[in-house]
C-alpha cells in the first residue's frame, strides 16, 4: 500500500463522492415521491392509473437497474429523446426506487389492522380522519423496515451508475485502474468511501427501525 | 425503431444465449448460496458469541458494500493481491454466493427464531423425541416460510448478474452491444431495439418467478 498514491487520488475521490452522493439522494429523493403517490393510486384503487402503476411496478422491479440505464441512455435518444448521464442516472435511480418504495408503502397501507377502521369508524370519525390520524400513522411505521432496506439497496445500486459513463466512486476507481495500475490502493479507496457513504444510513437506519418497532400499537 | 436487426442472421439466438449465460451464473450462486445459507443460518440460532460476532461483520459487509465493489475486488483484487489468476466467470459465482449466502442466512436464522416454543413443547408432550419433532413439525414449518423467500433470492440474484458484464463476461448486454456496433451503418436506431428487448427478456425471465414466489407466499400464509 502507497500511501502517496492515496494522497495523490483523494481530491479525485471525493469529487467522485459528491457526485455520487449528489445523484444518489436525488434519485431516492425522486423515488420517495413515486412511491406515495403509487402507493396511495393502489391504495385507493383509483381506476386506470392503478392499473398503469401496476405495470409499472412490476416492470421496474422485475429487471435490473443496469438494464433500465442502457435503455434510457442509449435507447431512447434513437426516438430523439436525449438525457445527460447525470439525469439519466437521477431518473434510472427514482424510476426503480419508485416501485420498491410503493411496494413498501402499499404493504405498509395494507397492514394496519382491519379493527383499526372498525375502532375507528365506531367512534365516529369521518373518512378523512380515519385516514389521516389512523391509518396513515401506523402504516408509515410499518413500512420503515422495508424503506430504510430500500434506501440501502438504492444507494448500493448508484454504483452502475458507472456503465453510462457518470463519473462516480466506481467509475474513478475504474478509471485509475486503467491508467495507472495501481489496484490495491484504488480499491481500498473504493471500500473506504461506500463504508463512508453506508454505514451511517446503515447505523441509523437500524437505531430508526428500532424506534419504529416500539411505537406498534395494538398487540 | 432497431428492432429489425434482431431478425438477421442468428442475432435474436445470440442474445438469448447471452441470457443463458446470466442465468446459468445466478442458477449456480443460488445453489451454493442456498446451500452454505441453510448451514451458516442454523449456526448463528446456537447463540455462540464467536459466530455472532462473526455473522454481524459478515452480514453488515454484505450489507454495505454494493456488489460491483465486491466483484472488482474479487476480480481485480485477487490477481494483484493474492497472484491469483480467477476467471471473470468464478468471481462472478464466488461474488455472488458470497452476497446470496449472506441473505439466505438472514432468512434461514429469520424463519427458525419465528418458531414458537411453544411447537417444540407440544411436540415433547405428545411424547416425540427430538428427531421426530424437527422432522414432523418444525422442518416442515420452516420450508414452508423459506421456500417463497429463496425464490424471491432467485430472481434478485438474476438482477444481479447483469453487472457481471463491467468486469468482461460476454452476457446479454455486452452482446447486445456487440450486436448493436456490428449494424451500426446499415441500422443506426438498433440501440433502441436491441436494448428494448433486453429489457423485456429480463422482465419475462423474473416476473413469471416473483409470480410465484407471491403465490406460494400467500397459500402457505398461516
Amino acid at each position: 500500500m502507497d500511501f502517496n498514491v492515496i494522497k495523490d487520488y483523494l481530491p479525485l475521490y471525493i469529487k467522485a463522492f459528491m457526485l455520487t452522493i449528489k445523484i444518489g439522494w436525488i434519485g431516492i429523493a425522486l423515488s420517495l415521491g413515486i412511491g406515495v403517490i403509487s402507493a396511495f393510486i393502489l391504495h385507493f384503487k383509483i381506476p386506470f392509473f392503478s392499473a398503469v402503476v401496476k405495470v409499472y411496478v412490476e416492470l421496474f422491479r422485475n429487471t435490473p437497474l443496469l438494464v433500465q440505464l442502457f435503455f434510457v441512455y442509449f435507447g431512447l435518444p434513437k426516438l430523439g429523446i436525449s438525457i445527460s448521464a447525470e439525469a439519466c442516472g437521477a431518473i434510472g435511480l427514482g424510476l426503480l426506487g419508485g416501485s420498491y418504495m410503493a411496494e413498501s408503502f402499499r404493504s405498509g397501507l395494507g397492514a394496519v389492522k382491519l379493527s383499526q377502521t372498525e375502532s375507528a369508524l365506531a367512534l365516529g370519525m369521518k373518512k378523512r380522519q380515519l385516514f389521516t390520524s389512523v391509518i396513515l400513522p401506523q402504516a408509515i411505521t410499518l413500512s420503515v423496515p422495508a424503506v430504510v432496506a430500500n434506501l440501502i439497496f438504492l444507494l448500493k445500486e448508484t454504483s452502475v451508475f458507472s456503465a453510462i459513463s457518470l463519473m462516480d466512486l466506481m467509475f474513478t476507481a475504474k478509471d485509475l485502474i486503467g491508467l495507472y495500475y495501481n489496484t490495491t490502493e484504488c480499491l481500498f479507496m473504493l471500500v473506504i468511501f461506500y463504508v463512508i457513504m453506508l454505514l451511517p444510513v446503515s447505523v441509523l437506519g437500524s437505531i430508526v427501525e428500532k424506534k419504529a418497532r416500539f411505537k406498534m400499537f395494538g398487540d | 425503431m432497431g428492432f429489425e436487426v434482431l431478425l438477421k442472421g442468428n442475432n435474436m439466438l445470440r442474445l438469448l444465449g447471452g441470457l443463458g449465460v446470466a442465468l446459468y451464473i445466478s442458477l449456480i450462486s443460488v445453489a451454493i448460496s442456498i446451500f452454505l445459507g441453510i448451514i451458516l443460518g442454523a449456526l448463528m440460532t446456537l447463540k455462540n458469541p464467536v459466530i455472532n460476532v462473526f455473522s454481524r461483520v459478515y452480514l453488515e459487509i454484505v450489507r454495505i458494500m454494493p456488489q460491483m465493489v465486491l466483484l472488482f475486488i474479487v476480480y481485480f483484487g485477487a490477481t494483484k493481491v493474492l497472484g491469483l489468476n480467477l476467471s471473470a466467470e468464478v468471481s462472478a459465482v464466488i461474488v455472488f454466493s458470497f452476497w446470496g449466502t449472506a441473505e439466505m442466512s438472514d432468512l434461514v436464522r429469520g424463519a427458525l427464531s419465528g418458531i414458537d416454543t411453544i411447537q417444540y413443547e407440544s411436540s415433547a408432550a405428545l411424547g416425540m423425541n427430538t428427531a421426530q419433532t424437527y422432522f414432523h413439525v418444525i422442518i416442515p414449518q420452516i420450508i414452508r416460510r423459506l421456500i417463497p423467500l429463496s425464490i424471491n433470492l432467485i430472481t434478485r440474484m438474476i438482477k444481479t448478474t447483469s453487472l457481471v458484464m463491467m468486469i468482461g463476461i460476454v452476457e446479454v448486454l455486452k452482446v447486445g452491444q456487440q450486436i448493436i456496433e456490428a449494424n451500426r451503418k446499415s441500422s443506426p436506431n438498433a440501440a433502441f431495439g436491441v436494448f428494448a428487448t433486453i429489457f423485456l427478456l429480463y422482465f419475462l425471465a423474473c416476473y413469471p418467478i416473483s409470480l410465484l414466489s407471491k403465490y406460494l407466499e400467500k397459500k402457505w400464509e398461516n
